[in-house]
């Protein structure tokens, strides 16, 4: 028997099998024949093994760069990621991570049915990642086992329907009609950039970015790998420079028998490659879960909107989502010499370099809600209001990352930072089964309102 | 020409958006009659001629699909609707 047990408690305790285990009973539920079973559980596993793979590339390439950049400028040098931190952050919180993600999607389906916030978030790699972040700082708080796993579910459930709320009123400007919604945890900076937008309308909405001849040939930044590449580059050649000619023996260390300028090249596309990897793992560990997901959500909550990627909304201005990377990834610089000028200053803050993806997806997206609300001017403006908001994001939450915050990398989008930031922070106050309960009441608040007060006011309206 | 064997839907990071569309366009080919046809989602780096004999993507792509062959672009990327009509012109 107690072997028995031992082996289940293995089994529930390998994150990999633990995620197939998710997949199968998915599966199970849509009542999929065996071979769609077998296939699905093992391409979920193999995703998850592809994806630790991946954090090894992304580590080998970062960790060098964290070390140079500390010689070369003696502060912590920090490039934002979401996939890198949180393949960190499953080599220690695997299993947590995903029971919390498969709780969470559960949670979101029980909000979506009994509150006002009817949205299902169907991103599926913004949720895992939101799941690490949220098993981090809880397990930071001081809570474990199933406390964790469901706290952490009913946290991710709440966010799951709260943003995609937050951001409707904006995504109905951008489309126009109010079928879809947004499921993407930047959704404060873009809410920002849309009231950014809203200011800008006063004096009349002007051109949009849509009037805007706007020069087409940069669109091969579109491509994720290639402007990570880029990116990395220039930072590494940079901080490889500096620390090549002011140190010359130290940096030699770690550049072994390469050239400085060949071991930037090498590293900045491998680094790259990492991503690439991590995400090919990412996609096949979600690929069977999302539509069960759907389906199961589709049954249960059947007038919910599903809250989609942020790329939906690209079509809609394909000139502000270049005009939105540029500008928020300037804005990124200008935080960068801000909190360069504050490290100088004896701030001692860490230096948040601007991370491409997040420029490009949220920048992009901060610049499409800016100018559906204010045009080009709204676009130009939000879109750089963002970009200097996630660096600070950034910025300030690493200090409650506990370990991880030391890592070279950290969380890039406004909602995982912002999540991070008021929960990591909270937690100094309140721990353990006082913050589990904290959670708990967030969580029923929004029923509750719905079945009270808002319930009272639909009477009051239909009485009219 | 040659009958499409093979759909790749892609995005940016081949997780969300294009997921979505594979989704979709199974839908599509399912309403249509069609079947027969491998759909799958990837990102935009695996975009390279020969990957597949139809793509699809968001329509601001879809300059970067058309380099690799036969592609459709949509302006809603959700609609239903959309996808089955401009799949079933790119299928007859």
């Amino acid at each position: 028997m107690r072997t028995v047990l031992n082996i289940i408690q293995q089994i529930l305790s390998t994150p990999a099998i633990f995620v197939g285990l998710i997949a199968m009973l998915g599966l199970l539920l849509q009542k999929k024949d065996l071979q769609s079973i077998i296939k699905g559980t093992i391409k979920t596993i193999l995703g998850f093994i592809v994806l630790n793979a991946g954090a090894a590339v992304v580590q080998d390439a970062i960790i060098p760069f964290g070390d140079l950049f500390q010689l070369a400028f003696g502060v912590h040098g920090v490039v934002p990621n979401n996939e890198a931190i949180t393949s960190l952050g499953l080599n220690e919180l695997a299993v947590e991570t995903s029971a919390i993600f498969a709780l969470g999607m559960c949670a979101n389906i029980v909000m979506a049915r009994f509150s006002k916030w009817k949205y299902i978030f169907l991103t599926g790699h913004h949720a895992l990642y939101m799941s690490c972040l949220v098993a981090i700082i809880l397990s930071i708080a001081g809570l474990d086992g199933w406390q964790l796993m469901v706290g952490g579910a009913l946290l991710l459930g709440f966010v799951m329907a709260m943003f995609p709320a937050l951001m409707q009123p904006t995504i109905r400007e951008v489309t126009g009609d109010d079928s879809l919604a947004l499921g993407h945890f930047g959704s404060s900076c873009y809410w920002l950039s849309g009231q950014i937008g809203k200011l800008c309308s006063k004096k009349g909405k002007g051109r949009t970015t849509e009037d805007v001849n706007f020069p087409k040939g940069l669109s091969f930044l579109r491509d994720n790998t290639i402007s990570i590449a880029i990116v990395m580059f220039f930072c590494y050649i940079v901080v490889a420079g500096v620390a090549n000619f002011q140190h010359a023996g130290k940096a030699a260390a770690i550049f072994g028998d390469s050239n400085w300028i060949l071991y930037s090249i090498i590293n900045a596309i491998t680094f790259s490659a990492g991503i690439y990897i991590v995400l090919a793992g990412v996609r096949m560990l979600i690929a069977e879960i999302v539509p069960a997901f759907k389906g199961i959500s589709e049954k249960l909550v059947p007038n919910a909107k599903p809250a989609l990627d942020c790329p939906i909304l690209f079509p809609y201005a394909p000139n502000a989502v270049l005009i939105g990377f540029l500008t928020s990834f300037i804005g990124g610089i200008i935080g960068l010499a801000i909190l360069a000028l504050m490290g100088s200053a004896g701030l001692g803050a860490a230096i948040i370099l601007p991370g491409a993806v997040v420029h490009f997806f949220c920048g992009a997206t901060a610049g499409v809600c800016g100018n559906a609300r204010g045009g080009l001017r709204g676009c130009v403006l939000g879109a750089l209001v963002h970009g200097i908001a996630v660096t600070f994001l950034a910025a300030a939450l690493l200090p409650v990352l506990g370990s991880l915050g030391f890592a070279n990398t950290t969380f890039s989008d406004a909602d995982f930072t912002i999540v991070g930031i008021v929960f990591g922070n909270l937690s100094k106050f309140i721990t353990g089964n006082g913050l589990f309960a904290v959670i708990a009441i967030l969580f029923v608040l929004p029923i509750i309102y719905n079945y009270t007060i808002g319930k009272r006011n639909r009477a009051a309206a239909d009485n009219q | 020409m040659a009958a499409i064997k093979k759909i790749l839907c892609f995005c940016g990071s081949g997780l969300g958006t294009s997921f979505l569309m594979e989704m979709n366009a199974k839908k599509a080919l399912n309403s249509l009659g069609v079947t027969g046809v491998e759909v799958d989602h990837t990102t935009i780096d695996d975009i390279v001629p020969g990957a597949a004999d139809l793509f699809i993507c968001g329509a601001d792509l879809l300059p970067n699909a058309e380099k690799a062959g036969k592609a459709i672009g949509l302006n809603n990327m959700v609609s239903l609707d959309e996808m089955t009509e401009k799949l079933k012109a790119a299928l007859e």
